[in-house]
């Protein structure tokens, strides 16, 4: 059974002005998370991912469709339910939202005083995070104390307090620096591993997605356009916003512009080559081209890993007799996925 | 200034002073109390607030403009009738209380609304994330995240408590204000006057502190 499944799930936000257009925030939504999982969930801002997750932990009502949580429907819950069904799925922020009136000891106590829980089992359940997050020295700083990282981190142990099952994160990084980023996507890692929690990551940073996902779901205008494994979406996107995404950590081609300026100053016909996974060798593509005695120069691209696994988009600038060139061409694309981007 | 009559007037002044202190005591208390309640039902009623309606907010609204603007020494004439059947009389100071603990009221339901639209949407979804029930978050989240300000909102609303009761003389209530303006002013005694207005200047500069410093720590947390 899957932890969390949505099944043409809409939103509708009546106008914010009378008179005014209704929000259709989401159009008609699938979703399924299986337990275990790390789902990262990117899209341009106003794409509807932050509403996607609120109607998870029914933050939002749905307008139409349902929502089960562990095979449960939430749709149909009163708000006393629901409270219960919360307590179940944590939720981190962007902006952290810590409440400032308390410690941190105070922050990561409040859900376990919301679910009722006796003071010793609180006490140590708060040190326990504490301990886990490697904020055991702050437990009686203020929040405005802390740097961002570790008001993150307070973030994710108050979240985790009531030792829930899934883990909701809304733009978790993105108010964090790049080093800070990485330390937070640690610990959600650790969360996932050690814990065993199930995380949807909501991001319109792909990196985020690439270090920490297994799974990628891309939204544009309310809908769900493209979704697979990290690996495949990245090596192979399909849809123009995907392609997009996938653009801003996988160099794929030389834009236009780029292309002319390079092909001014490399004679000669232009090829990309998309190596995916370990199947073929790349020294066996250059011998190929050598062996029709053409020769090559590497002008864009580059290789990346994900999840142990290495492509890479290279475009070459060929240089040789022409008929050589045709022919070598055809023989490196039974090897490889080639693509001609100019002569 | 030879001619002053200050120097029989110490009992009376003392008086004054003491009536002051408690007009202004249990009308910051009751219509603090009574304010914050307003003003919690015109913060949560707001569009997109925890108990939001659109109709019930539009009432509060009208209520609260309504009456708050009325300046104050109409506005004891104005409630006279209600003072008589509550307190049983339309004169003295229990009327000049009630009066103060309505006008209080809607002062107070203003200053408790703007300074709990400052909390930040984000700590109160973060509280309904975790299951918090709405009254929870209003007890837990919303009061303890505006305590600075509203420490800040009801040392301003004293101050104005102090300068309403000035009027009190008008239905025969007492306190400073009268006793400047009937011993000092309508008897041209100079003195008389700047005895009761530094004694008033000194006791708000010792509220308007004690405020400061209480916000601060608050705000420190």
């Amino acid at each position: 059974m899957p932890l969390v499944e949505m099944t043409d799930v809409r939103k509708t936000f009546p106008a914010a002005t009378r008179g005014g257009q209704d929000v259709e925030a989401i159009r008609g939504v699938d979703l399924t998370v299986e337990a275990g999982e790390i789902v990262g969930v990117v899209g341009y801002s106003g794409a509807g991912k932050s509403t996607l997750v609120r109607l998870i932990n029914a933050l939002e009502t749905t307008t139409s469709g349902s929502v089960r949580i562990g095979g449960r429907e939430i749709t149909t819950l009163k708000e006393r339910e629901l409270r219960e069904v919360r307590l179940g799925i944590g939720m981190i922020f962007q902006q952290f939202n810590l409440f400032r009136s308390r410690t941190v000891w105070g922050n990561i106590a409040y859900p376990l005083e919301v679910a009722g829980v006796a003071k010793d089992e609180r006490n140590r359940r708060i040190s326990d995070l504490l301990h886990f997050v490697g904020l055991a020295d702050k437990a009686h700083s203020h929040v405005e104390q802390l740097s961002g990282g570790q008001k993150q981190r307070v973030g994710i142990a108050r979240a985790l307090a009531t030792n829930p099952s899934l883990l909701l994160a809304d733009e978790s990084t993105s108010a964090l620096d790049p080093e800070t980023t990485q330390e937070v996507l640690a610990l959600l890692r650790r969360v996932n591993r050690e814990l065993g929690i199930t995380i949807i990551v909501i991001t319109h940073e792909m990196d985020v997605v690439r270090s920490l996902a297994q799974r990628v779901v891309v939204m544009e205008a309310g809908r769900i356009v493209e979704e697979g494994p990290v690996l495949q979406v990245l090596s192979d996107p399909q849809q123009p916003v995907t392609r997009r995404f996938v653009a801003t950590i996988v160099d794929d081609e030389p834009d236009p512009e780029a292309l002319a300026a390079l092909h001014s100053r490399h004679a000669g016909t232009f090829v990309k080559l998309a190596f995916r996974g370990d199947d073929v060798r790349q020294s066996d593509v250059f011998a190929e081209l050598l062996r029709h005695g053409v020769t090559f120069e590497l002008v864009y691209g580059g290789i990346e890993e994900v999840q142990g696994e290495t492509f890479g988009n290279l475009t070459l600038a060929l240089d040789g007799d022409p008929d050589a060139v045709r022919t070598a061409v055809a023989a490196v694309r039974d090897l490889v996925p080639t693509t001609e981007l100019a002569r | 200034m030879s001619d002053s009559h200050i120097g029989q007037l110490w009992p009376l002044f003392w008086q004054a002073a003491w009536e002051t202190t408690y007009i202004v005591a249990i009308t910051l208390t009751l219509g603090g109390l009574l304010g914050l309640l307003l003003g919690l039902g015109l913060y949560v009623t707001r569009r997109g607030g925890l108990y939001a309606s659109r109709p019930v907010n539009a009432v509060l609204n009208v209520l609260v403009n309504f009456f708050r603007p009325i300046p104050f020494v109409i506005f004891i004439a104005a409630v006279q009738p209600f003072a008589r059947v509550v307190v049983g009389t339309g004169i003295g100071n229990p009327a000049i209380i009630f009066a103060l603990t309505l006008a209080a009221m809607f002062g107070i339901s203003r200053i408790v609304e703007q300074n709990l639209v400052t909390v930040d949407p984000g700590v109160i979804e973060a509280a309904r994330s975790v299951g918090a029930s709405r009254a929870r978050i209003v007890r837990t989240v919303v009061l303890p995240e505006a305590l600075g300000p509203l420490v800040l909102g009801y040392t301003f609303a004293f101050v104005a408590l102090v300068d309403m009761t000035a009027v009190a003389g008008v239905v025969g209530g007492g306190g400073l204000g009268n006793f400047a303006l009937q011993y000092g002013f309508r008897q041209f005694d100079t003195v008389v006057t700047w005895t009761a207005v530094i004694v008033i200047v000194a006791l708000v500069q010792v509220v308007q502190l004690a405020g400061n410093v209480t916000a601060r720590r608050v705000l420190r947390r």
